[in-house]
């Protein structure tokens, strides 16, 4: 595999170490997996996979993933444009607070925003008093999952439009375009392959998310279930095979994602290149 | 003719003070909708773990951090951590080494496969290891013979936070590694300098900021674990338990005050974390920009 003869050493040493680490914490994990669940009778799991409870709970997870995923399109995008075109006092506090879901763990910003959001809690009753439920819920799972999500729309972002180039923007400007008609026609276009990939990495991360949904999901059955938490309460019934297909739906959803990601990155380069 | 190039001008400076009134209108309505979103999402949240930790005074507050649960969850938290820097610092550097300083086939296989912890629920990560080591595994009975517990111990749990936090580090160190090049280190091989000298005179300057902007990410992530570790823990208390997994029982058990003064512990160490990071990313940003100059 290494090309012998490059002149700097250590590559072999390198290779070792690297093949063993992945080899005991990504390979033999995986296959110990694959190895189970290549076992499992195709009947069962198409059983396990459709049964009713498990189909809502990874619909579930799946919506509410992908509302998530909408709303910090939207204000991911408008944060982004805020932190780069503008200055105000506050900026550099307001930059550095939007990787605090990257900072704070995940089962504590679990319990904080639960409690921010039941019935009596310091949001929760202005939710409530408009008739929405925003604890225990598919609202509050989606606000959750909000939280999470932000920063890898912005992070995506905010980089593309600080370093756009002006002089488009300023013919615009001189042709005589509106400030928005510029936006929609010179800036938006190219912020929108970062703007799907913050999208896509979000979504993602919605549908595996566990330790900050779990608490203010409410976890009844059939009703706000998530799929990572049927994986959970599975193996507490010991029932490793119903365990293992949903994970395998979970596994499957998630890479459909970054591959329809990844193939659509692609075909954008391709398109520029041409 | 004067008279009309006159109002022309004026009426243009009108539209033109009008459009700037509109674009300041523009700019601090979309200001005011960006913090409020933060301070809804993000404040708010960090306001509350401070309120309630401290609802029932500070001497409250104390016990709770101090109870001895409390006490080794923090222990096993610190060494999940540690372990989980160091060795996915070593495997980091070595994985940045070989991707960026040689041409082999099959590297962006390799890097798709340390990126899979990413794409990989916790929860299932978690399940991954229950499978190697659980009553299911194939090594089961060996495991049984010798006594070794993986699975519902602590091992499992240095395992699953290695494995959620294994590329952040490569990922970390491969973009500046690859920035450097590689004619320092070749010159320094012709010139006959061993391995580890290159590694440790050459590279390792070179990198240090991307490691370090690695290892604080990794710290961030691995304290906090929580879907992954609760799989393998069995949640032992005093034994298996992490600072996340001390809070979930807390809160289950309705000792909301405890669970948020022990969370509060936690929201200190993001918030550190969350100013040193600004600090290494604005060195490394620096540190980047020299290097151009240097070219």
């Amino acid at each position: 595999m290494l090309r012998l003869g490059q002149v700097i050493p250590g590559g072999g040493f390198a290779l070792g170490i690297v093949f063993f680490y992945l080899s005991l914490l990504i390979f033999l994990p995986l296959g110990a997996f694959v190895l189970y669940a290549s076992g499992m009778s195709g009947e069962s799991f198409i059983r396990q996979v459709t049964d009713y409870r498990m189909v809502h709970g990874y619909m579930l997870s799946f919506g509410c993933a992908f509302a998530a995923a909408v709303i910090n399109a939207v204000f991911g995008l408008l944060l982004s444009w805020v932190l780069v075109r503008y200055n105000f006092p506050g900026k550099r506090l307001m930059d550095g607070l939007i990787d605090l879901p990257f900072a704070l763990p995940t089962a504590v910003a679990g319990i904080a925003l639960t409690t921010l959001y039941v019935e009596n809690g310091w949001l929760g009753q202005f939710f409530y008093a408009a008739g929405i439920p925003s604890a225990f819920s598919a609202v509050g799972i989606t606000i959750a999952l909000i939280f999470v999500g932000i920063p890898f729309v912005v992070r995506s972002v905010q980089p593309v439009l600080r370093d756009l180039d002006g002089s488009l923007e300023e013919a615009a400007a001189i042709m005589g375009a509106g400030k928005f008609l510029t936006f929609r026609k010179v800036i938006f276009p190219e912020l929108i392959t970062p703007l799907i990939s913050g999208f896509a990495l979000a979504f993602a991360r919605g549908i595996g998310e566990y330790g900050s949904v779990v608490f203010i999901a409410g976890n009844m059955p059939y009703e706000t279930e998530i799929a990572p938490l049927l994986i959970m309460t599975k193996l507490e019934q010991f029932d490793y095979q119903a365990a293992v297909a949903v994970a395998i739906v979970m596994l499957g959803m998630s890479l459909f994602v970054l591959l329809i990601l990844n193939g659509y990155q692609h075909y954008r380069l391709q398109r520029l290149g041409a | 003719m004067e008279l009309v190039s006159k109002l022309a001008s004026v009426k243009a400076k009108e539209k033109l003070a009008a459009g700037a009134w509109q674009e300041k209108l523009v700019k601090w309505s979309l200001i005011f909708i960006g913090a409020a979103f933060l301070v809804i999402m993000m404040v708010l949240p960090l306001v509350l773990i401070g309120v309630e930790a401290l609802a029932k005074g500070w001497s409250a507050y104390m016990r709770a951090v101090s109870e001895p649960f409390a006490q080794k969850a923090l222990w096993l938290t610190a060494e999940a951590t540690i372990l989980a820097v160091l060795s996915n610092t070593v495997f980091g550097l070595a994985a940045a080494w070989l991707l960026t300083k040689f041409d082999f086939k099959g590297k962006s296989l390799l890097g798709a496969i340390i990126d899979l912890p990413f794409a990989v629920s916790p929860v299932v990560a978690g399940l991954f290891f229950i499978m190697l080591f659980g009553r299911l595994s194939p090594f089961y009975d060996t495991l049984q013979a010798y006594q070794v517990a993986v699975v519902f111990a602590v091992p499992g749990i240095v395992l699953a936070t290695i494995f959620v936090t294994l590329p952040f580090i490569a990922r970390s160190i491969v973009p500046v590694m690859e920035a450097q090049g590689r004619q320092e280190e070749e010159a320094a091989a012709l010139m006959g300098a061993s391995g580890w000298r290159i590694f440790w005179q050459i590279t390792l300057p070179n990198i240090k900021w991307g490691l370090l902007y690695g290892i604080i990410l990794c710290s961030a992530r691995a304290m906090g674990e929580f879907g992954a570790v609760s799989v393998v823990s069995g949640h032992i208390r005093g034994k298996t338990n992490t600072l996340p997994l001390h809070i979930e029982i807390l809160y289950n058990e309705y000792n909301f005050t405890a669970a948020f003064a022990v969370a509060s512990i936690l929201v200190i160490l993001a918030v550190v974390v969350l100013i040193l990071r600004n600090l290494v990313e604005w060195r490394l940003t620096r540190a980047e920009r020299t290097g151009e100059h240097e070219l």
